[in-house]
């Protein structure tokens, strides 16, 4: 056998996305019911009183955030479990001795991480219109900015599962870290909003240029240039990659 | 001779720690062949395997498997070789028949309902099939563990304490599905604790302590070296020493001079006939004895003393 092993990748990612049905409450309906009652309390009980933001009703103006918030913390922790996991219970034996390298891996876990995240996002999405009357300027880039967003964080997550060496640290970043920038990351407000410095301060978060990108694909405005917000998501999806693809050569936290 | 099926060179293994797991060590293994790899717990052996499999990353030395150098050519050589590991690690949730037939796609090979049930029911796991594992014994966890190693149908099979806490009927099992395996023109490499296991199963083995391979050798070979007949010869009156006549063979007296021990040959019945030599030789000098107890000496009895040596 040479090259890319097809079959390898494709279990893989059947086997984790069976592993996700197994767990769908937690999976699944946890997340889509604490997105709803963001919605339901942000956006039909407050979001009536607020007034509209770049002319966008407030309750709908947070959708594209609340999207993102859960895209992030789902993305990350479906890839950091998925690989996590083997590594606590010793199943990765069977990964490393197999015919499959980081590609086919990444294809697998970080591929059914991202699906899970589309899935989710989609059900989200279908809830929230119950709640928020919201609309999508630009469909396609939505969905390809999501669909970015998801593999980055799936990526990144995956990094954060072989980082990890208990459960502790595996929720570290996403609870300490990850969560506070996306509340601070202009989910529920513009950053123009914000007055000096805290507005520049606040370019310096990252999650800022995700938010404001899928924002604009959703209403047409955002706080930051569209393209630098896509530019930055591609340049972290690709510093992912390499990242996984070292650790794979090296065997980090992997091999002995 | 024959290209080795599997070809280790130099291999050593040092921890992080800095503690040596492997040290230099070369072997060669034939197609078809099943060795065993003695040793103590810590000796080296799962550090060996896991170098083989691709779980350890050897600090030197090269392995080539089926002819290609693992290193580079490392998908090819992997979708050959099976792997049943010591500890129970599996996705316990897994329904038996979904988790073989996933380590069978990931090693790259087509969906085969058929061959998964062949494997099944060889394991006696067919009526299990559709059980989440963690419902399973101990002992039918390991064979879904060796389902999943054979599931693509590997030319090379570790087994790293394939028997370690099981029952005796599921020993013998297991010894029955190692033999069907040789049949079947698997090379199967095995590590064990239990030195009978290698007795009855291997054809060679390898006796590995401290990341150092002892000795490699035929088994029958090997018992015929280092093999010995020990005989105790309780006799009627006490002797104070070995007689004179009796000097050229290995005795001694133990019991308070009641027992004769004769400890000699070399493990192809020569120490038996140095007995019968010997109950004549002492008849012909009037010592009388009323009993013997002889025996041959058996591989653990072999490794027991290269241990020793060795400490």
């Amino acid at each position: 056998m040479t090259g890319f092993n097809l079959r390898g990748a494709y279990a893989i990612y059947v086997r984790e996305l069976m592993r996700a049905m197994r767990t769908a409450f937690q999976s699944i309906l946890a997340p889509v019911l604490t997105t709803s009652l963001y919605f339901i309390v942000f956006g039909a009980a407050i979001g009536g009183r607020m007034q509209a933001v770049d002319g966008v009703n407030y309750a709908a103006f947070i959708v594209p955030g609340l999207l993102l918030l859960t895209l992030l913390s789902e993305s990350t922790s479906n890839a950091s479990f998925g690989i996590y996991m083997p590594r606590f219970t010793g199943t990765i034996y069977e990964l490393l001795s197999a015919p499959v390298g980081v590609a086919e891996t990444l294809v697998g876990f970080v591929g059914a991480a991202a699906t899970k995240s589309l899935i989710l996002a989609a059900i989200i999405l279908l809830t929230a219109t119950f709640f928020v009357d919201y609309r999508i300027e630009h469909p396609v880039l939505a969905v390809g900015f999501i669909m970015l967003v998801a593999s980055a964080f799936s990526l990144f997550g995956f990094i954060l599962g072989i980082w990890a060496d208990n459960f502790e640290k595996l929720g570290i970043i996403p609870m300490l870290i990850l969560m506070p920038l996306t509340f601070l990351g202009g989910t529920f407000y513009s950053i123009d909003m914000l007055p000096e410095p805290w507005r520049s301060v606040a370019l310096f978060n990252p999650i800022v240029y995700l938010v404001s990108g899928l924002r604009w694909t959703f209403y047409g405005t955002s706080d930051v240039n569209i393209w630098v917000s896509f530019g930055l998501t591609v340049a972290f999806l690709a510093i992912c990659v390499v990242a996984i693809t070292i650790i794979f050569r090296t065997g980090w936290r992997l091999r002995t | 001779m024959q290209e080795p099926i599997l070809e280790i060179t130099g291999l050593t293994k040092v921890y992080s720690g800095g503690s040596k797991a492997l040290d230099n060590v070369d072997l060669k293994i034939r197609k078809g062949e099943i060795f065993a790899l003695l040793g103590p717990n810590g000796a080296g052996k799962t550090t060996l395997i896991g170098a083989v499999c691709g779980l350890v990353r050897p600090t030197a030395g090269t392995i080539r498997a089926f002819g290609v150098d693992l290193a580079r050519d490392w998908r090819a050589a992997r979708s050959r070789i099976g792997l049943v590991p010591q500890e129970l690690s599996t996705d316990m949730f897994e329904p038996v028949g979904r988790a073989v037939a996933f380590s069978r796609g990931l090693f790259g090979r087509p969906a085969d309902p058929a061959r998964i049930e062949e494997i099944l029911r060889s394991l006696s796991l067919w009526d299990k099939r559709d059980e989440q594992i963690r419902k399973l014994s101990g002992g039918m966890k390991r064979r879904v563990l060796i389902a999943k190693a054979l599931s693509h149908d590997p030319d090379l099979l570790f087994l790293d304490e394939p028997t370690a806490g099981v029952d005796v009927e599921l020993r013998r099992d297991m010894w029955r599905q190692i033999s069907i395996l040789r049949d079947q023109g698997v090379t199967v490499i095995l590590t064990t604790h239990y030195i009978d296991e290698a007795e009855v199963m291997a054809d060679r083995v390898g006796v590995i302590r401290d990341g150092r391979l002892l000795m490699v050798d035929d088994k029958h070979a090997m018992m015929a070296r280092l093999g010995r007949t020990e005989a105790h010869i309780t006799l009627a009156q006490p002797l104070d020493a070995v007689p004179a006549h009796l000097a050229a063979y290995p005795l001694t007296i133990a019991g308070g001079g009641l027992e004769l021990v004769y400890r000699g040959g070399d493990g192809t019945g020569r120490g038996k006939k140095d007995v019968a030599d010997l109950t004549k030789a002492l008849t012909a000098g009037g010592i009388d004895y009323v009993g013997i107890d002889i025996r041959e000496s058996t591989l653990e009895d072999i490794f027991v003393d290269l241990m020793g040596e060795s400490a």
